[in-house]
């Protein structure tokens, strides 16, 4: 199969897919609840990929992606509410501004090294939240946001408009991730988290590659905000505090630091397991941090980590079943990232 | 009150406050000497040895005497809690890159608050810590509290006592071996995991003792009670340069005082965005610290 053919059934095969979904929440075979649910760990794997993009492949631990989440819902709820904007226009202005924001951020910041940066992150996560408890015009202070316009119900029964345009932002996400770790960008971020001295010896703008990757995950953690604003309606400073960050750390950690198909599947499991376990109450509270440290301790490369870190292919999945075999190009293409 | 007054008051406050960072600072600035490593449970043992504390007094009832004997259970407890976090979440990954080591602290914190959080005798709502009743002194016009007294001998004393551990007994010297060189350290026959281990002791037991100072200055306590203080003294080690314990007490202190006056004068809301505001200014112009010396990255 040519590349442009690989291209195109992967578009389709994906796009059917999101239809088949589609058409399954809209005759209702997913309950409401359901649905819910797959929308948020929706919103959850767009974040965390984000996240996995400076974290996993980059190897610059951020604790702050809360923050850049928050920038995202509350800039998308100030336009449509102050200014009139257009949902699209405005969740894709929510993405920009944390894009910024990440840009800003990085600036500085990234020219520290590991434990640093984890902490300067973190403090701009906090400052953040304090910044918007003290705005009450914009962001409604600590009492909250309320009333802010959700997906529009004139054609499609709610749910169904939110699945759908979390799930493709989803897809789009994934699509350029992918892409961009294959291209020479990509090669060179990888190159930084596996050695970054050796890179910068190599040519590679350690710095640039850097504020590059930030900034693409500021802007991804931004659009899971975006997204998040209109589906809820409600935002409120303390629903991003650190410990909402490490909710996303979980995710990749658990995923595979530098693995997106893992991500996914930890992303959608995890916010399941996290419904699912209602009624444990508070104890669930005392299993997610054991799952960090369990799986830190004894499968650090997370559960892809199992599968040789492989990435999922689309194309190397139809190829194997017309029985041509799995190119080895495409389906073990990330099988030496192993950290 | 005049100005002058008031800023000296202020100042004092921050001075009792600052103490209680520095205290926390030494076991940030010590661990991460010897094993490179932020850990980010160490917040977390303050607010259990606040606790600890907590059940003794509410046993024993609140008198000096009782107060001062609550610091020994809590500090053993935290001790014997902190070399055990070390050997089972921390000794395993050693070898493994430092971002793993550093997720695994973060677990072992959220796993510290909210275990607490689900244990029937804490559960998440706000404790009174028993207290003294309030005696002040007035001197000069600045009001200084028997807490605060109480605060700056036991924080004295115990600073006096690790500065002649570190610099004057054998394992104080096999500590400074080790955080200067890992490798040759162990090849003189320095037990370097006995090192680590007693470093945990130092610093847990510190973090305890700084617990029951905070608990009795701001008598509420409840799971979540270590995590802004962790921050803080976190910022005040790296202040004073991480890595060195004469800068772990110096940072401590600046803090301390530079988070009350901005309490005092400027707005109470916005001194921990002030606190985190400082730290990456330092990290930004002087990333050694007031007192670290600067390190090249060595291949």
């Amino acid at each position: 199969m040519s590349k442009k053919m690989k291209t195109l059934v992967s578009v389709l095969l994906v796009a059917l897919f999101l239809i088949f979904l589609n058409i399954l929440v809209a005759l209702r075979v997913i309950d409401e609840y359901t649905t819910q649910v797959l929308t948020i760990a929706g919103i959850n794997v767009i974040i965390a990929l984000g996240l996995n993009l400076i974290s996993g492949f980059t190897g610059q631990l951020s604790l702050g992606h809360a923050g850049f989440m928050a920038v995202g819902a509350y800039t998308t709820a100030a336009l449509m509410m102050k200014l009139n904007f257009p949902i699209f226009f405005a969740v894709i202005g929510g993405a920009l501004m944390s894009a910024m924001f990440g840009f800003l951020i990085g600036l500085p910041t990234l020219r520290l090294h590991g434990d640093y940066l984890a902490i300067v992150t973190l403090g701009f996560g906090e400052i953040i939240r304090v910044v918007m408890i003290n705005l009450p015009d914009i962001t409604g202070g600590p009492a909250g946001l309320k009333g802010i316009p959700t997906y529009t119900t004139n054609f499609f029964w709610r749910p169904v408009l939110s699945f759908a345009l979390v799930y493709l932002a989803l897809a789009l996400v994934v699509l350029f991730l992918s892409n961009l770790l294959k291209s020479s960008h990509g090669k060179a971020i990888i190159s930084i988290r596996e050695d970054e001295i050796a890179a910068n010896a190599m040519g590679i703008n350690v710095f640039y590659n850097k504020i590059f990757a930030f900034t693409i995950s500021a802007f991804i953690g931004g659009l899971g905000g975006a997204l998040y604003a209109p589906f809820f309606g409600y935002l409120s400073p303390n629903m991003f505090n650190f410990q909402k960050s490490v909710e996303f750390l979980i995710i990749v950690v658990l995923g595979g630091m530098g693995n997106l198909t893992g991500t996914v599947l930890a992303g959608i499991g995890l916010t399941y397991l996290q419904e699912f376990l209602r009624f444990l109450k508070d104890y669930r509270l005392v299993i997610y941090p054991m799952i960090l440290i369990i799986v830190m301790i004894y499968q650090p490369s997370g559960i892809m980590g199992l599968f040789k870190n492989k990435e999922f292919s689309i194309t190397g999945l139809v190829e194997r079943l017309s029985g041509k075999g799995p190119s080895r190009e495409e389906s073990s293409d990330q099988a030496g990232d192993v950290q | 009150m005049d100005y002058l007054q008031q800023f000296c008051q202020q100042t004092l406050n921050g001075m009792s406050l600052g103490s209680i960072y520095a205290l926390l600072a030494l076991g940030y600035t010590m661990v991460y000497g010897i094993v490179k490593l932020i850990n980010f449970a160490h917040g977390d043992i303050l607010m259990v040895g606040a606790f600890v504390s907590y059940f003794f007094l509410r046993r024993w009832g609140i008198t000096p005497v009782t107060l001062m004997l609550s610091f020994l259970p809590a500090m053993l407890f935290c001790l014997t809690l902190g070399v055990l976090i070390e050997k089972i979440c921390y000794k395993p990954l050693r070898d493994q890159p430092r971002i793993n080591t550093l997720i695994t602290a973060i677990g072992v914190s959220f796993f510290l608050e909210n275990g607490a959080r689900v244990i029937p005798g804490i559960g998440p709502n706000p404790r009174v810590f028993p207290t003294l009743s309030a005696v002040n002194y007035t001197l000069f016009g600045v009001n200084i509290s028997q807490v605060q007294i109480l605060v700056f001998i036991v924080a004295i004393i115990l600073m006096v006592l690790l500065n002649y551990i570190v610099s004057f007994t054998k394992i104080g010297k096999a500590m400074r071996a080790v955080s200067f060189d890992k490798g040759a350290a162990y090849l003189m026959g320095i037990n370097v995991d006995r090192v680590i281990s007693f470093t945990f002791v130092l610093g847990s037991s510190l973090a305890a003792a700084a617990g029951i100072l905070f608990a009795s200055s701001y008598p509420q306590i409840e799971p979540y009670m270590g995590t802004m203080p962790g921050m803080k003294a976190f910022i005040a080690a790296v202040l004073g340069g991480i890595g060195s314990i004469p800068g772990a007490v110096l940072g401590g202190f600046i803090l301390g005082v530079a988070e009350t006056l901005a309490k005092g004068f400027l707005s109470s809301q916005l001194s921990d965005a002030i606190a985190f505001g400082l730290l990456i200014i330092i990290l930004v112009v002087k990333p050694s610290g007031l007192l670290g010396k600067p390190m090249g990255e060595k291949v």
